[in-house]
C-alpha cells in the first residue's frame, strides 16, 4: 500500500497543474506517529507533502460538506461510500469531485498498537505487511494483519465503488467476513445486561465530540448537542446525557454509515461506539436489504415507500 | 439497548380514528404500567450537601 503515494501525487499534481480541481485532498505526516491528518493541496508543490501508509484512516468526505470549488479527493473503500452518500444527500455534486481511488487493505488500530507498549510510540515503519514500532522501552516488529482498525478486519468494500482514477490495481474483497457476530451477541442479551453493557461501554467518554466531528454524516450545521434553546440533553459527562448523545448520534446516522470507523479511530478514550452504528447497519440490511453508499441511482430507505416494507413492529 | 420490548409502541392512526386511538392508548398504558416503573434512562440531579 506504501507504493500508491508515486502514483497518487502524480495524479494530484496533474490536476493541479491542468486546474481540473482547485484543491486535492490527501494525508499528510501528522505530528504524532500512526496519526496522518488531511492535507489540502492547492498548488502543485503542496502535493509534496502527501503521505499515504496504514495511517491514514480518516475519512476524507468529511471536508466536502458543502463545498463549492472543484476538488479532488482521495478515497478508500469507505471513504468513497461516505463520498456517494454526500452525493445522494446533496451535499456535494459529483461534478465537482474527481475521486482518486485507493484500493485499501485496512488501517491501523492505533489503539491496540499503543496497548502493546508502556511507553510513548516514538515512530512506526512499515514494510511488506510488517510494522516497525518504536517505543521508550523499545523496537516491535509486529505483523499488519493482526493490528487493522476492527472495521477493517470486517469490511466487505475494499476498492472505491465511485473513482475517476485508480492509484492501483483493485484489491481482492474480504470473502467470508462475519461483520456481525459482536452485535448479535449483544442481540441475544436481557435488557438489563444490555443495558449494563452500554453503561459500561460509555462509562470512558468525555464528551470531546472527537467521534461526531471526525464523522461524515453528522454534518448539521449546529448539532443537537450544542443547541441551548431548547437544550436537548444536558452537557456534563453524566451517564444519561452521555448515553443519550451516543443513542442520538447513532440514529442519526442510521441507513448512511458506511462504517469507515472514523468515531472509533477519533476517540482518546477507545471506546467502541461503532456496536451502536453496527447494529443499525445490521437493521437496514435485514429490514430494507440495504447497505448505504453504494450506488448513487439508489433513495436511501428512509426517503422511499415501499408497499411490501416490513411493519411488523406498527399496531 | 436495554428498554424492555414492551416499553415502546408504535401504532398508525388517523385523526379519524379516534376510537382506535383510545383503545391503543389504552393498552399501551396498561402494558407499561403492568411492567413498573423505568428506572434505568432517568437522569438523577446531583446530590447538592
Amino acid at each position: 500500500m506504501v507504493g500508491y503515494i508515486d502514483k497518487i501525487k502524480e495524479i494530484s499534481e496533474r490536476l493541479l497543474k491542468e486546474g481540473t480541481v482547485e484543491m486535492v485532498i490527501g494525508f499528510q505526516k501528522g505530528t504524532l506517529p500512526m496519526m496522518n491528518t488531511p492535507c489540502f493541496a492547492k498548488t502543485p508543490e503542496d502535493v509534496g507533502n502527501f503521505v499515504w501508509d496504514s495511517h491514514c484512516g480518516i475519512n476524507l468526505a468529511n471536508y466536502l460538506t458543502d463545498r463549492k470549488e472543484k476538488i479532488g479527493v482521495i478515497a478508500k473503500g469507505c471513504d468513497s461510500r461516505s463520498i456517494v452518500t454526500h452525493i445522494t444527500e446533496n451535499k456535494i455534486k459529483r461534478e465537482q469531485i474527481f475521486v482518486i481511488g485507493a484500493p485499501c487493505k485496512g488501517m491501523m488500530d492505533r489503539h491496540k498498537i499503543a496497548s502493546l507498549f508502556e511507553t510513548e510510540i516514538r515512530s512506526v515503519a512499515e514494510n511488506d505487511g510488517k510494522l516497525i514500532v518504536t517505543a521508550g522501552d523499545g523496537e516491535k516488529t509486529l505483523e499488519k494483519a493482526d493490528l487493522l482498525q476492527k472495521n477493517c478486519a470486517v469490511c466487505a468494500h475494499r476498492n472505491p465503488v465511485i473513482h475517476d482514477e485508480l492509484a492501483a490495481d483493485p484489491v481482492e474483497d474480504q470473502k467470508d467476513v462475519d461483520r456481525y457476530a459482536d452485535v448479535r451477541e449483544i442481540e441475544t442479551m436481557p435488557p438489563a445486561e444490555k443495558w449494563d453493557y452500554f453503561d459500561d461501554l460509555f462509562s470512558a467518554c468525555i464528551r470531546c465530540y472527537a467521534c461526531r466531528n471526525a464523522c461524515p454524516l453528522c454534518y448539521c450545521p449546529t448539532c443537537f448537542v450544542d443547541e441551548s434553546q431548547p437544550q436537548w440533553v444536558g452537557k456534563s459527562t453524566d451517564p444519561i446525557d452521555t448515553k443519550t448523545f451516543h443513542f442520538l448520534r447513532a440514529y442519526h446516522c442510521a441507513g448512511r454509515c458506511t462504517d469507515c470507523g472514523s468515531c472509533e479511530r477519533a476517540c482518546p478514550m477507545g471506546i467502541n461506539m461503532r456496536m451502536l452504528t453496527k447494529k443499525l447497519e445490521k437493521d437496514c440490511i435485514d429490514a430494507f436489504g440495504w447497505e448505504p453508499g453504494l450506488d448513487l441511482n439508489q433513495r436511501p430507505p428512509l426517503d422511499t415507500y415501499k408497499m411490501d416494507d416490513p411493519e411488523d413492529f406498527i399496531k | 439497548m436495554g428498554i424492555e420490548p414492551g416499553r415502546l409502541h408504535f401504532s398508525w392512526i388517523s385523526s379519524a380514528e379516534a376510537t382506535k386511538f383510545v383503545d391503543v392508548v389504552t393498552q399501551v398504558t396498561d402494558a407499561v404500567r403492568a411492567l413498573g416503573p423505568h428506572e434505568n434512562f432517568v437522569k438523577h440531579m446531583p446530590k447538592v450537601a
